[in-house]
């Protein structure tokens, strides 16, 4: 049995050492938003926040989580309540068949928090490591930014929860 | 050198020394006098060693005076000088310079190459371009950091020099001032640089060598000089020349090892003729993996290249390798057979750096499938089998970003999921498992610095590691 902090809540999970962060987050706690793309580390649909940082849930194993903290997609808002970052991917529209979103949103919710206004050149560079085959960058692109306002302005936090 | 002996010369005679002399005036004059004239003859030694005049400055020529056939050659020629990687950083324009170029003397900065005429190479006629080039002066006559491998450079035939003078005239031209470097005393002050040539620079073209084939001439020509393979692939000595004793045995890059490409050399399965010429071609080799770090740069531009240029580089440097006897030379099919009978022992000794392997690893480099796009079969890893663990270091910490437009390999990095102290685990779980070297010393200061490190590259090295030279011309697979 391993002990897995999942967006703010313990969980005790009877899994390998070994196994891959995204199987438990799916299967066992039925946290969905991560997807399995490749499950190679090479498509970022996976993304998850650990400790304030993006990490590629496909490739990495629960023994490296010990005492870290978890956020998915799922502890960051809801549909009543959605985060500033998510919020922002709805109004831009930022998603065709929506595949890779989860990802995308993970990975820009932890640039947000290391730089709370990241010009265009950054987001694309820390976005690199994620495919989206629909081609909605651009939209996604606008949603970061729009994200970064919203996160700067009194009236668009409800109930955010920074990701730790 | 010599301007640091003139200068403890001159602080020894205007001192408190000069004082004491005066007290016995006859002898002190004698000596005084002799102490001046030494420091004269020595100043005028030094000043014909360090002094070179300026080289008039031109108009810029206009880009339609150089023939296309010319500045294609030149172009061909900068790809297997690198010259770009170097003069140009993270984010800049083209051969506009400005990348900070660590060494052990402090941090210096490349500088413009682009026909700018005030901050560039614009006004510098074709004599003085081949001056840089053989002798490592720029055109107003200062001496050049070795930096700038002009110690290889120096091969160079006048041919060629013409044809990448005709390709640099014809970029575009980039407003970009060159950056003070960040030099302590007295590396500081170029003349030192004058007493480093004198010990360390060999004037001459390539001689070739008539005993020995058209092509692994050419590839001597290329590798010794414009291609400067030795400057990472040979250890320096403290004064930051490349060691004439141990050549090709392994050296620095930027903060990655350039393995040893001679008799030394750690890979796993030895190197070929036909290995090196598809590795430098195509950047990768099914008993070697993919080009990394700095070399990723290398091979990238060697794809764009005549193809008969390759195979010199490799019939050459096959040579310096030299043949392994056939019945100590391991296949690769002996090589993974190796690995197998080990294996049990390394998962025991860590089982961390074992079960980290299983999981993040494995999925990928124990597929079998085929290079570039499934990971190569670790038993093969020259970075496993290297004496040194950065390189190591460095990938699992960075991954290997794919090559834009083109099919490139990639691998994630995992700076971000594990600590100093998990990737260290991994390095000693796959060194045991897959070489049969004895473990590194080390390791976690090693992760620690690569770390360190990898931020600052990443801020600072150039985009090209990123980007294909020239996307019509690849012929990848």
């Amino acid at each position: 049995m391993i002990t897995l902090k999942v967006n703010g809540h313990d969980h005790r999970v009877d899994a390998d050492p070994d196994t891959p962060l995204l199987y438990v987050l799916r299967d066992d706690l039925a946290l969905n938003a991560a997807k399995f793309g490749c499950g190679l580390g090479q498509c970022g649909a996976c993304t998850v926040i650990v400790d304030g940082k993006a990490v590629l849930s496909c490739v990495t194993p629960l023994l490296l989580l010990e005492g870290k903290q978890v956020t998915t997609l799922e502890g960051l808002g809801t549909i009543e309540a959605p985060a500033p970052i998510q919020r922002a991917f709805m109004e831009e529209q930022a998603a065709q068949c929506g595949y890779c979103i989860a990802g995308m949103m993970m990975r820009a919710q932890a640039l947000l928090q290391q730089n709370p206004k990241p010009t265009d050149e950054q987001i694309r560079s820390e976005l690199e490591p994620h495919l989206c085959r629909c081609g909605t960058h651009m939209r996604i692109l606008r949603a970061v930014h729009r994200a970064a306002h919203l996160m700067q302005t009194a009236d668009a936090s409800t109930v955010q929860r920074s990701a730790r | 050198m010599i301007g640091g002996l003139w200068q403890a010369l001159a602080a020894g005679y205007a001192g408190s020394n000069y004082k004491k002399l005066s007290g016995r005036m006859t002898k002190g004059r004698i000596i005084g006098s002799a102490v001046v004239a030494l420091l004269l003859g020595g100043a005028v030694a030094a000043f014909a060693i360090a002094w070179r005049p300026a080289i008039a400055a031109i108009d810029p020529p206009s880009p339609q005076s150089f023939g296309s056939d010319l500045v294609r050659r030149g172009r061909d020629l900068a790809a297997v000088g690198n010259c770009a990687d170097c003069h140009t950083k993270r984010g800049g324009r083209d051969f506009a310079g400005g990348l900070p170029v660590p060494t052990a003397f402090g941090t210096i900065y490349s500088t413009n190459i682009t026909p700018d005429p005030e901050t560039g190479i614009g006004r510098w006629s074709e004599a003085a371009f081949r001056r840089a080039m053989r002798s490592g002066v720029d055109r107003d006559g200062q001496h050049l950091y070795p930096t700038f491998p002009y110690d290889h450079f120096t091969n160079v035939t006048d041919e060629d020099d013409r044809a990448l003078y005709a390709y640099l005239m014809t970029r575009e031209p980039v407003h970009a001032p060159a950056r003070e470097n960040q030099l302590s005393f007295p590396f500081d002050r170029r003349f030192v640089i004058a007493g480093w040539k004198l010990l360390f620079l060999r004037y001459g073209t390539y001689q070739p060598d008539p005993a020995r084939s058209a092509e692994w001439n050419r590839g001597a020509y290329l590798v010794e000089g414009l291609a400067h393979c030795g400057a990472c692939h040979t250890p320096r000595n403290a004064l930051g020349a490349e060691r004439a004793s141990a050549r090709f045995a392994g050296g620095d890059a930027e903060n990655w090892h350039a393995y040893a490409i001679n008799a030394q050399s750690p890979a796993p399965v030895p190197w070929d003729a036909d290995a090196l010429f598809a590795y430098l071609r195509g950047g990768w080799h099914p008993d070697h993996g993919v080009a990394r770090g700095p070399m990723a740069q290398v091979v990238s531009n060697l794809s764009s290249v005549p193809e008969s240029d390759i195979r010199a580089i490799a019939t050459y440097m096959a040579g310096v390798f030299g043949v392994p006897p056939p019945d100590r030379k391991p296949r690769r099919d002996e090589v993974l057979a190796r690995v197998n009978s080990t294996s049990v022992q390394a998962s025991k000794a860590d089982a961390t750096g074992a079960a980290i392997y299983a999981a993040a690893c494995a999925t990928c480099h124990e597929t079998g499938r085929p290079l570039p796009y499934g990971g190569v079969n670790l038993a093969l890893s020259t970075a496993i089998s290297s004496p040194d663990a950065r390189n190591l270091a460095n990938i699992v910490l960075s991954g290997v970003r794919p090559v834009e437009g083109e099919r490139s390999p990639i691998m994630p990095g995992f700076a971000t999921s594990m600590n100093d102290e998990q990737i260290s685990a991994l390095l000693n779980y796959l060194r045991a498992r897959f070489s049969n070297q004895p473990a590194w010393a080390g390791v976690e200061k090693t992760v620690a610095d690569a770390r360190r490190m990898q931020t600052v590259f990443l801020q600072t090295s150039p985009e090209p590691h990123n980007a294909p030279a020239d996307a019509s011309q690849r012929d990848k697979p």
